[in-house]
């Protein structure tokens, strides 16, 4: 696979770790009422979709940005790469 | 001999070779199969579980048949097919999966017996009872199945990989891609033209066809030219595209040197090719399939087209008396060409209702029963059958990604589905284009095309070429005979046992295939699939679309080990990491051991030390003596910086960081989302917002994985910078009683308790330069480690030796820093399994509830804090004499060895040369309270069961006044 970095250009996929779901990004707050139930969804409930999959690669091998790939888990299809940074905060993660 | 006129060898020159054993010549041109029936030989090889005489039925890839073991000694290569082998002089060829000789193969007894291995016999035959299997049916029937032999010695030739791109990949050098190439490569695009035979030109080369007014091979020879000379066209002969992967990526494997003896000097043996394309053409051409009959699998019966192909390409005629069984024109093809040639040709044509009904020939054909339409059967004498079921494009590629082939009534046989893959189109036969001219104009429209999709113009200029129909009337097998007729020769699956698939249940495509073995092995029923499913869809009474379809995965081709493995072999497989010591070490004769990439020196042996324990038991007795010397470089180092940094590490460590003072160094325990321990370590506050931290060594790359995901994912908006420096410092611990003493010796600065107290961290300089100092301890003792700039590594551990000379100092290995570790009761590898948690290690109190830490919450879950969970112990033998076995496990006495009635197991064992006797550290369940208990210690693999005592995992100097000394 090709993934199309934003800011190094076509990269191989041979250069990134794959982790998973970039529903990660939404890590519960640990201190709150009811974290255990969430956490444990956090952890280890995820949608497995046939079809668009919005995933988390980190380019280890090249300037160690974390991306979320938005990936066709049926064809491989890759429809969109952000930073995970910018996609992060733009769904409310600050510090 | 019976080569005839024509063909495009060279004649001029003469090349020996051998085939079990005999002389024979050829000409350069010639396939290893084309000069055996040059010189006929039409016995090759035999079949994988009859054991049935069988010879060449093709002239190409999908060759089932003959497969023979090329070279000899370590360049022995089994399960090569003669139809693609490129001869060469000298060239040597055994028959193989036969004994003792091809012509008298004792195994043909299978054939004899061949009721009772009807297809799905081993799931029968060898079902009872159980304990025969692994003793019994199992080496024999790995004794009788399997081809060629392996020659078992290291390959001597070097594989290499490369990369290339280009505009436009094209696939197969017959009329639509030798179109195809010259109009893309004509309007100036980066083409790429791979084609796994030797000589371009695909089909041109084995037909008397025509093409712009001149002969189809020579207008291939001049179009090859053409492309050569155009410096954006790469031709890549010998070189077949294995398969398509996501984003224009395919693979193909150059065959550099296989048509030599050996490859040239500096030359490698293949080159697997990963190669990115923005567009691709398929023109892979077709593959011909049979008609199955009675009989229908000896040697000279051959597909038709392949017959053809001998006598034009390699002027070989594989009979004087020949005949043609076709259902459709190209058949009457191989009539004409062959006629031309002056053989005497028999003409069976299908559509007129006549048919072949069996053969007759032991080791080779001698003839054939006809049925014709009117009911009159005769035998004729011939030493060659050409048949022809119809043409299969040859799709597999352009099915890698699940691409469902379609049905095409006109051809009776599949077709590429559109758009099966992104980026790729089919061109000419491929496409079921069967006529020269078709083949040509889709390959020059499909180039147009794609290129025109990248926004380049190219011009049509397509030569002039016949233009017939193939006129098939689908027959798949004769009705007649109750004798055995082949689908798939190479797995022997005939008619008969997709009858009894059928019979049984085994309907589906994908049952019928397990079932029956048909299309496995190396040709993966390039020729027999189709077949194969179509007698199926008969037997159902189904069409064959609605019977299934088979697509393909990667490799088209078989690939070598060795292409895929490519440099990575030996010492090459890996990079190998040294620390800054290992020269200083390697002239002291150190052990050295792998750990991940590093090599570490393992232990120091001296003089007259014949056992490695010898060894251990003196570093570490003279380390807690008087001092000694660690290279420990390898532990992951981690600058970390910014404003926010404290912050950071109290969300990744789950003890407490925001209470670490400038210049202290504390233990960090870093947790997994899950609460299990990811990994161990200390971090240093070297200044207000600036930490180091450090990780063992094999977590070194993935912990800093992790605070990457952790600021850029998780706080995207903290300020904390980082850097790994695992490689920018030399670092060594210098530990035992005159530890101090010695450092003190280097250092420029006081090192005192006083002023630099235990876990006390801060910049020094050594002799000047600048260095970094931590008082911590992980053998126990009082204990420092330095760290100097890598460059200095080397000149470091010389004057730390010098230095610690006066006290006698030793340099220890990993064996002596393990000893001291379990003597301490420290983590390590073996209990940071991933699946203990910081209970479990003892380190339960360590987990601030104060804080939302990584792992904090779900390490508090029901189960996770269960008091009868495993806890770190101690352990020791009740007879010191006796020796702990690491992995072995706890059970209380009386019980049976039963997964029921594990207790735990032992994680660490090590001989203490302190305590005199071996020691251990293991996960017990309920461990904390069973201090002092007596239990049993199995390892049911290495056979031992001793008596143990649960102790403390701290053995030496529990309270820890050494190290604060």
């Amino acid at each position: 696979m090709i993934i199309n970095h934003p800011l190094l250009g076509p990269r191989d996929s041979q250069e990134f770790i794959y982790l998973g779901d970039a529903a990660l990004i939404h890590r519960p707050d640990g201190m709150a009422e009811g974290a255990l139930e969430r956490f444990v969804d956090y952890t280890y409930l995820r949608d497995n979709p046939a079809g668009s999959h919005r995933e988390l690669w980190y380019h280890e091998q090249g300037d160690r940005s974390w991306l979320v790939v938005t990936r066709d888990t049926t064809t491989h299809e890759i429809t969109a790469v952000e930073m995970a940074r910018d996609v992060a905060r733009a769904e409310g993660r600050s510090k | 001999m019976s080569r005839i006129s024509g063909g495009q060898i060279d004649r001029s020159q003469t090349l020996r070779f051998s085939f079990d054993g005999v002389s024979y010549t050829g000409h350069p041109g010639d396939t290893l199969a084309s000069a055996l029936l040059a010189n006929n030989v039409r016995l090759m090889g035999r079949s994988f579980k009859y054991h049935r005489p069988r010879g060449a039925i093709s002239a190409g890839s999908e060759e089932p048949n003959a497969i023979v073991e090329l070279r000899t000694g370590a360049r022995q290569e089994p399960n090569t097919r003669a139809t693609v082998t490129e001869l060469f002089d000298g060239l040597s060829a055994q028959s193989q999966n036969r004994w003792p000789s091809l012509k008298f193969d004792a195994m043909a007894i299978n054939d004899r017996l061949s009721p009772f291995f009807a297809a799905g016999f081993y799931y029968k035959t060898f079902m009872w009872p159980a304990a025969f299997w692994e003793k019994i049916y199992e080496p024999i029937i790995r004794r009788a199945a399997g081809l060629g032999r392996l020659s078992k010695q290291d390959d001597p030739d070097a594989y290499d990989k490369g990369f290339l791109h280009c505009d436009l990949l094209i696939i197969g050098a017959g009329p639509a891609g030798l179109s195809a190439a010259l109009t893309a490569g004509r309007a100036g695009a980066r083409v790429i033209l791979a084609d796994e035979d030797f000589r371009m030109g695909g089909r041109l080369n084995a037909e008397t066809l025509e093409v712009g007014g001149t002969s189809g091979a020579d207008w291939a020879a001049q179009s090859v030219l053409e492309l050569a000379s155009l410096p954006n066209v790469r031709l890549l002969p010998r070189t077949t595209v294995i398969g398509a992967f996501d984003h224009g990526i395919y693979s193909a494997v150059e065959r550099v040197s296989d048509h030599l003896a050996q490859p040239l000097p500096g030359k490698p043996r293949q080159i697997l090719w990963r190669i990115y394309t923005k567009r691709t053409i398929l023109a892979a051409g077709a593959i011909e399939r049979p008609i199955a009959f009675e009989n229908n699998d000896r040697p000279g019966i051959m597909l038709a087209g392949a017959l053809r192909a001998y006598a034009n390409r390699w002027g070989v005629a594989v009979g004087e008396q020949v005949a043609v069984f076709t259902n459709n024109d190209d058949g009457l093809r191989t009539v004409n060409d062959l006629q031309a040639k002056g053989l005497n040709v028999t003409l069976i044509d299908a559509r007129k209702g006549d048919e072949v009904i069996d053969s007759a020939g032991r080791l080779g054909l001698k003839s054939i029963t006809i049925r014709r339409a009117n009911g009159k059967t005769e035998t004729i004498h011939v030493s060659a059958l050409g048949v022809s079921g119809g043409w299969n494009p040859n799709l597999n590629i352009a099915s890698n990604h699940r691409g469902r082939p379609v049905w095409d009534d006109t051809i009776a046989a599949f077709l590429p589905a559109p758009e099966s893959i992104a980026g790729l189109t089919c061109a000419g036969a491929a496409a079921g284009a069967f006529s020269t001219h078709a083949a040509l104009t889709m390959g020059v429209a499909h180039a147009i095309a794609a290129l025109a999709d990248l926004g380049v113009t190219a011009t049509a200029d397509t030569p002039s070429a016949e233009d017939a129909p193939l006129n098939l009337t689908p027959l798949w097998y004769v009705h007649s005979g109750k004798g055995r007729a082949w689908v798939d020769p190479q797995n022997d699956v005939t008619v008969k046992d997709v009858k009894l698939a059928k019979q049984e249940g085994f309907v589906s495509v994908e049952h019928l295939k397990r079932y029956t073995t048909l299309g496995m092995a190396t040709d993966q029923g390039k020729t027999g699939n189709v077949l194969g499913l179509a007698v199926m869809a008969e037997l159902t009474g189904k069409t064959i679309p609605q019977t299934g379809t088979t697509i393909y995965r990667p490799p088209y081709t078989p690939v070598a080990m060795g292409a895929l493995a490519g440099r990575a072999r030996g010492a090459d497989f890996k990079p190998t990491r040294q620390t800054p010591s290992h020269k200083w070490a390697e002239e002291q004769g150190a052990v050295f051991v792998e750990v991940g990439y590093w090599l570490r020196t393992q232990w120091l042996p001296r003089n007259g030390e014949p056992t490695w324990r010898q060894s251990v038991d003196r570093e570490v007795l003279q380390t807690r003596k008087s001092a000694g010397i660690c290279d420990v470089t390898t532990l992951g180092k981690i600058d970390i910086q910014g404003t926010d940094a404290g912050a950071f590490l109290d969300r990744v460590y789950a003890n407490n960081f925001a209470s670490l003072a400038v210049g202290k160094v504390r233990y960090g325990l870093m947790l997994r989302e899950d609460g299990m321990v990811m990994d161990d370590g200390t971090t240093a506050r070297m200044g207000q917002n600036e930490y180091v931290m450090t990780t063992t060594t094999a977590n070194a790359v993935p912990v800093f994985r992790h605070l990457e995901y952790c600021r850029q994912v998780l706080w995207p908006d903290l300020d904390v910078q980082l850097i790994s420096t695992t490689e920018a410092w030399a670092q060594y611990s210098v530990a035992g009683p005159n530890a101090r003493k010695l450092l003190q010796k280097l250092v420029d600065q006081d090192i005192s308790d006083a002023a630099f107290p235990y876990m006390a961290c801060g910049a020094v300089t050594v002799q000047g330069s600048r260095a970094r100092l931590f008082r911590i301890s992980f053998s126990g003792e009082l204990a420092y480690e330095i760290a100097v700039p890598t460059r200095y590594g080397d000149a470091m551990i010389r004057a730390l030796v010098e230095a610690g000379r006066e006290f006698d100092a030793v340099v220890y290995g990993t064996e002596a820093l393990g000893v001291m570790r379990v003597e301490k009761g420290h983590v390590a590898g073996n209990e940071l399994n991933g699946q203990s948690s910081a209970l479990n290690m003892g380190l339960g109190k360590m987990v601030s509830r104060k804080k939302d830490a990584i792992g904090m919450v779900l390490s508090q879950r029901e189960g996770m804090t269960a008091p009868n969970g495993y806890r770190l112990v101690g352990v020791k033998p009740v007879n010191p004499a006796e020796s702990l076995t690491a992995g072995a496990h706890f059970l209380v006495k009386g019980a049976t060895a039963t997964a029921d009635n594990d207790g735990g197991w032992l994680t660490s064992v090590v001989y203490s040369p302190h305590l005199g006797h071996s020691i251990g550290l293991g996960y017990l369940k309920s461990g904390d309270n069973r201090r002092g208990e007596r239990l049993r210690s199995v390892n049911l693999l290495a056979k031992t069961d001793i008596e143990v005592e649960i102790v403390s995992p701290h053995f030496f100097d529990p309270e820890g006044e050494r190290l604060r000394g």
